[in-house]
């Protein structure tokens, strides 16, 4: 019973529909909220309840196995931004214990035409990136954290992505059901 | 607002100028999956920010509208070496193929000019991207998300000239009414009698 990739919808958008689209809304974003930390906080909410979503349109496309350790689910996070986002982000900078790790991108497809202005430099841009990662493995029972070290947006030559693995979830039931 | 204004003019930094990098041709694509994604979380929190379904569209709308001015310039240096249109029909049907092949991948179906009145034009599109994956609950039956893309163009329109108010309806799929000021139409009328 091998599924088909082909049965999935693999349809592509132009991505600077995305970049733009996205551009809106931060900046609507800005407009709604004073302080630019709500900002950010409501833009990686977004991005957490995408993954949530997006999970389980990966391990459809995908038929992916259950990761058993965080070198192959850093693979597979690799491997949905090439899916989802057209981009190949590097791993990197493992830590001794392998359980925090960096993902290094050359190029974001969020800020293709973004530049930040300088009172804005606490704006993390590109939340929904660290939310939507959060949010997918949230759903497969891994709790992680998930920040920004360096930012193309702020000068640095690279965007990394530093995620760190903080525990397994258990499986709760819900309440109600035996 | 003045941080807005600073965020719509570039900033200083030198080394990150938009404008020395060579203009991207526009081709990378992405997956449908995480637009629909992000379109239905941009319904939802500007959902969470009104209470009547007409103030979420006119969110929506006006989402839509900073997306349009900001691919006027885009569009016309890349596809016509920067010379604009100053020619309505001309400027609809850069909207209808050019706009809409860029932003959706493909041309809007039909552009048609209302037969009662001759300042308003229709441009209809049967299956909206946007629209692809929202269900419209029973209790708001007259949302169109679409006038997200209502936004884009009047936008389009408006910042090129010719002043309108564009909105997106159900009808032959989804239908977006564009009405032009009155003297954009006497405007285009002196043009053609040259």
């Amino acid at each position: 019973m091998s599924r088909q990739a082909s049965r999935f919808d693999s349809k592509k958008v132009n991505a600077e529909f995305l970049t733009l689209t996205y551009g809106a809304l931060v900046t609507q974003m800005l407009r709604d909220f004073e302080n630019v930390e709500d900002v950010n906080k409501q833009l990686e909410r977004i991005g957490y309840n995408m993954g949530m979503r997006l999970i389980e349109d990966f391990l459809a496309r995908t038929s992916a196995p259950r990761c058993l350790e965080m070198r192959e689910t850093a693979d597979r996070i690799q491997q949905a931004f090439r899916i989802y986002l057209n981009v190949q982000p590097t791993i990197s900078n493992w830590s001794a214990s392998s359980d925090e790790f960096s993902l290094v991108f050359e190029t974001n497809p969020l800020t293709e035409f973004v530049e930040l202005p300088q009172d804005l430099t606490n704006l993390r841009y590109s939340s929904i990136l660290s939310g939507c990662i959060r949010g997918a493995l949230e759903m497969v029972q891994l709790d992680v954290q998930c920040w920004f070290v360096q930012d193309q947006l702020k000068g640095d030559n690279v965007t990394e992505l530093r995620i760190k693995f903080v525990r397994r979830l258990e499986d709760a039931i819900p309440a109600g059901e035996d | 607002m003045e941080k807005l204004e600073a965020l719509k003019i570039s900033s200083m930094r030198p080394r990150t100028n938009i404008l020395d990098r060579p203009l991207s041709k526009g081709k990378t694509e992405v997956s449908q999956s995480i637009v629909a994604l992000l379109f239905s979380e941009i319904v939802q929190y500007s959902q969470s920010q009104v209470s009547t379904v007409q103030e979420l569209q006119n969110r929506l709308h006006a989402l839509g509208q900073d997306v349009g001015s900001r691919i006027i310039d885009l569009y016309f240096m890349r596809e016509r070496s920067g010379r604009r249109e100053t020619k309505l029909t001309q400027m609809l049907l850069f909207v209808k193929t050019t706009v809409w092949k860029n932003l959706f991948g493909k041309e809007a179906e039909k552009l048609e000019h209302a037969n009662d009145d001759e300042c308003t034009y229709y441009i209809i599109e049967k299956d909206p991207m946007v629209n692809t994956f929202i269900s419209v609950p029973k209790d708001k039956g007259t949302l169109n998300c679409a006038n997200f893309t209502a936004g884009i163009v009047e936008a389009v329109l408006k910042n090129s000239g010719f002043p309108c108010k564009v909105s997106a309806h159900w009808h032959k799929g989804t239908t977006y009414m564009v009405k032009f000021e009155d003297f954009v139409i006497a405007r285009d009328k002196q043009l053609e009698e040259k």
